[in-house]
């Protein structure tokens, strides 16, 4: 009988520890959105943030975390999805592959200051893109390309052994194979994997208050000529996320309603982080049954 | 196009093709070593000053407990800050470890319908909630309960160890459930086939066979533990000074950067010491990395 | 479809490269065009660093966009920490570094020369006060008392006529300016970090800290205080902007706007706009800072009090 009873206490602490883990993100969750959602409100999530008055939103604040996220995929993917390729399929096990591997690890679990700093002498100073969104998205990129690359390596390794086989035995050259036989299948995996990746660029802010800057110009929202300095798709303008914005408030906001400021766009971020996880699964499984129907079709 | 020149033979499309494809994501990774090799050069070139041109011995800076940068008689001892730092992330581990692997457990051994359901999509909500807001959370909940039940302030290592270990337990949990489902079927089938129960199943079978890379997933976790910035700045408490116990104001690596690098001038004593503690980052990355990397090696045997 | 997939790689390759290519061109832009010499003054100008003087200037530089003489000036406001903002105006990348303390104190020994090179342009006055949690019982202090508190020597609030409540210290990181503010001219002495205590950088935490855990003592800029913490009288002398205008009051320090040389005409115009009445007396009030020009006293770097 011991045996019994020992499984039984057992699976009864793997299971209260389990629920600790739900218990504190709802317990986060609940928290987070308990204190923000009343504040969140439609002109909340477009006005642009008062100094001093109450009142301020968090428009140019969210657009800029939407749009720097979209300058930092444009970068991210190609370089990401290449390096992982390579590393998948063309790397040699070796001393240099190994090398390699070793540099991606460090670089994934690099202290985002010490990136930011890094961004501000090189690239804000150095290369002269000032303080802006394309600065912003390059320290990004340091971040996401490590994620990326070990994203696509897995999701390729994961394509069955056969189906490339099938390719060579068709005397098709290793690219043709990579690009038609293998991306399709690694497709759904590669597209979760990003996403879940990006969702990250929601959060940092460390390494963007020394690159992407701490304030926003005056919008025009009207005018959509990407080198004009008052549009907001002008990716050389300095730009406030809404991390950064929290952040900021949180630390010397002069607004009699700062704190709710705070919780308010806190709350707003986690939706977003949520909005992106839901979706990345949601993609990930419609993109995973498209392409497995298409094979039966075959 | 180098083959075109002198061959008549009009070069086959698919071996441009393949040509390019090589070309193309070999730019991609050294690209990726370029970033690196120049970070590492920066960060070591500029802490390395603190010691070359300044004059700071390395083993006062290593060992020294005092930090006063700004008096008469300026004296950079960083070992409250690489002590606290230690002190955070190891007892972060310890609190989130148990809690990582039990889930790891449970989405994979106890019940494996629906576990991963319901605990992956928390696991990486978790992993997506931003380090201000835990930062935040932390200080507006955590540091006032540690004030009420515990002696001190609230603030200090305790409070910096517990909202860590929030933060990596989706590091260390996503790790060891990957070890846990690329287990072979055959090893667990024969354990349940010889009359072991399920917890006699996962203590002696599965744990050993997984036990080095549940390591490197602790061993991960306390990496990201390590350079953690914002959050524990906000609930450390930040006094330079090795801490007499964990509900007593610390610091880390990462606070003393964040608090001080924007407020120094580039180039002075007290910046370039704030950069060799970046360096001094930078190594212990290296350290975790080579760890997994003998850990993973030992699997392989 | 599938023969496209290299081409279409390498398209958005090309287009990431083009886009930095364009980074540069709009870079040498900006940086040329400041010297137009029409009626319409043209160009950009980049101010970097305090971010306690950051509200200020960001909330003045949207107004100077909003004049019509000022149309076709670009103004941006980057925080960062006065050490990055003198840091930037003295390599040049930055116009406009912004400070809480004199460029001399932090540009000290082999970098004394770049602290020569910077033109001092004090906009504002801001002025702390000394403040604790709301349940100390004390509401006056003496310098020596502070003096005491800072550096050990009295641990409890009885000690100094309060409540029976161990004195906690919230204090900012040393290399803070408004630490050093506080020290010189509150304290008279620079104290060493007691262990123990709890050092921030913002005032939004350190005002939260002081507010929420018994017994908490601290500093903070006029324009952070609330009904959630006590503000304490110096020597008796109430922290009220009238006493620091006379004299009386004397923790206050100068906010200061550094450019490299003299300013070109784009920042002369804004530095100008800075220090008009209309400013003065409107936004550096209401962002509860004190204008420079009421000031009946001045003060040099090695805080030498002169009246005007």
């Amino acid at each position: 009988m011991k045996p019994r009873t020992a499984d039984k206490i057992a699976t009864g602490v793997i299971v209260t520890f389990s629920s600790v883990i739900v218990a504190v993100l709802l317990g986060l969750l609940g928290f987070i959105l308990f204190r923000g959602l009343s504040h969140i409100s439609w002109s909340f999530l477009t006005s642009v943030p008062q100094t001093i008055r109450a009142g301020g939103g968090i428009g140019p604040q969210l657009f800029n975390s939407l749009f720097l996220l979209v300058l930092t995929l444009i970068i991210t993917i190609p370089l990401g999805l290449g390096a992982g390729i390579y590393m998948a399929e063309y790397a040699k096990p070796g001393k240099i592959t190994g090398a390699i591997r070793l540099v991606v690890e460090v670089l994934s679990s690099f202290p985002s200051i010490v990136v930011g700093l890094f961004g501000l002498l090189l690239i804000v100073n150095t290369f002269g893109f000032g303080f802006s969104l394309f600065s912003g998205a390059l320290v990004l990129t340091i971040f996401n390309l490590p994620l990326m690359v070990r994203v696509t390596e897995q999701a390729f390794r994961g394509v069955p052994k056969e189906q490339k086989e099938a390719g060579l035995a068709l005397g098709l050259s290793k690219w043709k194979i990579i690009i038609s036989i293998l991306l399709p299948v690694a497709i759904p995996n590669l597209v979760t994997g990003t996403v879940l990746a990006a969702g990250r660029v929601f959060g940092e802010a460390a390494a963007l208050l020394f690159t992407a800057g701490m304030s926003t110009p005056r919008l025009d929202f009207t005018n959509w000529n990407p080198l004009s300095p008052t549009s907001p798709i002008n990716p050389f303008r300095p730009a406030e996320t809404l991390a950064v914005h929290i952040w900021k408030i949180n630390s010397e906001g002069l607004a009699p309603d700062a704190m709710a400021i705070a919780a308010g766009a806190s709350a707003v971020l986690v939706i977003l982080v949520l909005i992106f996880n839901l979706t990345a699964r949601w993609l990930g499984r419609v993109l995973y049954q498209a392409f497995t129907a298409s094979k039966v079709m075959k | 196009m180098k083959s075109n020149n002198g061959s008549p033979v009009l070069i086959k499309k698919h071996h441009l093709e393949d040509w390019i494809g090589r070309i193309y994501t070999t730019f991609c990774v050294s690209l990726l070593v370029i970033i690196i090799v120049s970070m590492m050069y920066f960060v070591a070139s500029k802490g390395l000053t603190t010691f070359i041109k300044d004059g700071v011995n390395v083993g006062d800076f290593l060992f020294g407990t005092k930090w006063d940068p700004n008096g008469d008689n300026p004296v950079f001892g960083a070992l409250p800050f690489i002590a606290g730092s230690f002190a955070t992330s190891l007892l972060a581990a310890l609190i989130a470890s148990p809690l990582s692997i039990c889930a790891a457990l449970f989405m994979n051994e106890i019940v494996p319908s629906w576990g991963k359901r319901l605990l992956q999509p928390v696991i990486e909500l978790l992993a997506g909630i931003p380090s201000v807001v835990y930062g935040f959370v932390g200080l507006s909940v955590i540091v006032p309960l540690f004030r009420d039940i515990f002696p001190g302030q609230g603030i200090g290592i305790a409070a910096g160890a517990l909202v860590l270990s929030v933060m990596i337990l989706p590091t260390i949990t996503s790790i060891a459930s990957d070890a846990l489902s690329s287990l072979p079927k055959g090893l667990k089938e024969s354990s349940y086939a010889l009359g072991a129960t399920r917890w006699q199943t996962i203590y002696s079978v599965i744990l050993p066979t997984v036990m080095p890379s549940l390591l490197t997933g602790v061993v991960l976790g306390m990496a990201r533990a390590f350079g953690e910035a914002l959050a524990v700045q906000m609930v450390i408490g930040n006094a330079p000074h090795v801490p007499r116990s964990l509900f007593e104001s610390a610091s880390t690596l990462t606070s003393v950067i964040t608090l001080n690098m924007g407020n120094t001038v580039m180039g002075s004593v007290q910046n370039n010491a704030l950069w060799s503690m970046a360096l001094a980052l930078m190594v212990m990355t290296f350290i975790f990395v080579i760890v997994v990397r003998l850990l993973e090696r030992r699997h392989r045997l | 479809m599938k023969l496209k997939k290299p081409a279409l790689l390498m398209g958005t390759l090309a287009l990431v490269l083009a886009l930095s290519a364009c980074g540069n061109n709009g870079e040498n832009k900006g940086a040329s065009n400041s010297t137009d010499t029409n009626k319409a003054l043209t160009g950009s100008l980049l101010a970097v660093g305090s971010t306690a003087l950051q509200p200020l200037v960001e909330q003045v530089g949207q107004k100077f966009m909003a004049d019509s003489k000022y149309a076709g000036v670009q103004v941006q406001v980057q925080g960062g920490g006065s050490g990055t903002g003198l840091t930037q105006v003295s390599g040049g990348q930055a116009d406009i570094g912004n400070s809480d303390v004199f460029a001399e104190e932090k540009l000290k020994d082999a970098d004394a020369d770049k602290a020569k090179e910077l033109i001092d342009h004090q906009v504002a006055v801001v002025a702390m006060s000394i403040v604790s949690n709301k349940d100390t019982g004390v509401d006056t202090l003496t310098k020596q008392q502070m003096v005491d508190i800072f550096t050990g020597k009295v641990t409890n609030w009885n000690e100094v006529g309060g409540i029976d409540e161990k004195i906690v210290i919230v204090n900012r990181p040393s290399s803070s300016g408004t630490r050093s503010t506080f020290e010189k001219y509150a304290l008279g002495t620079k104290v060493e970090d007691m262990a123990g205590a709890i050092q921030e950088e913002s005032s939004g935490t350190v005002r939260k800290i002081v507010g929420e855990t018994p017994g908490a003592i601290g500093y903070l800029a006029f324009s952070y205080l609330d009904d959630s913490i006590t503000s304490i009288k110096y020597d008796g002398v109430e922290a009220k902007v009238e006493n620091v205008i006379t004299g009386e009051y004397p923790v206050w320090a100068y906010e200061h706007m550094y450019t490299k040389g003299e300013p070109n005409e784009v920042v002369k115009a804004f530095l100008d706009y800075m220090v008009s009445d209309e400013i003065q007396n409107g936004d550096v009030v209401e962002l509860g800072y004190i204008p420079a020009s009421q000031m009946q006293v001045t003060r040099d770097v090695d805080g030498n009090v002169t009246k005007k």
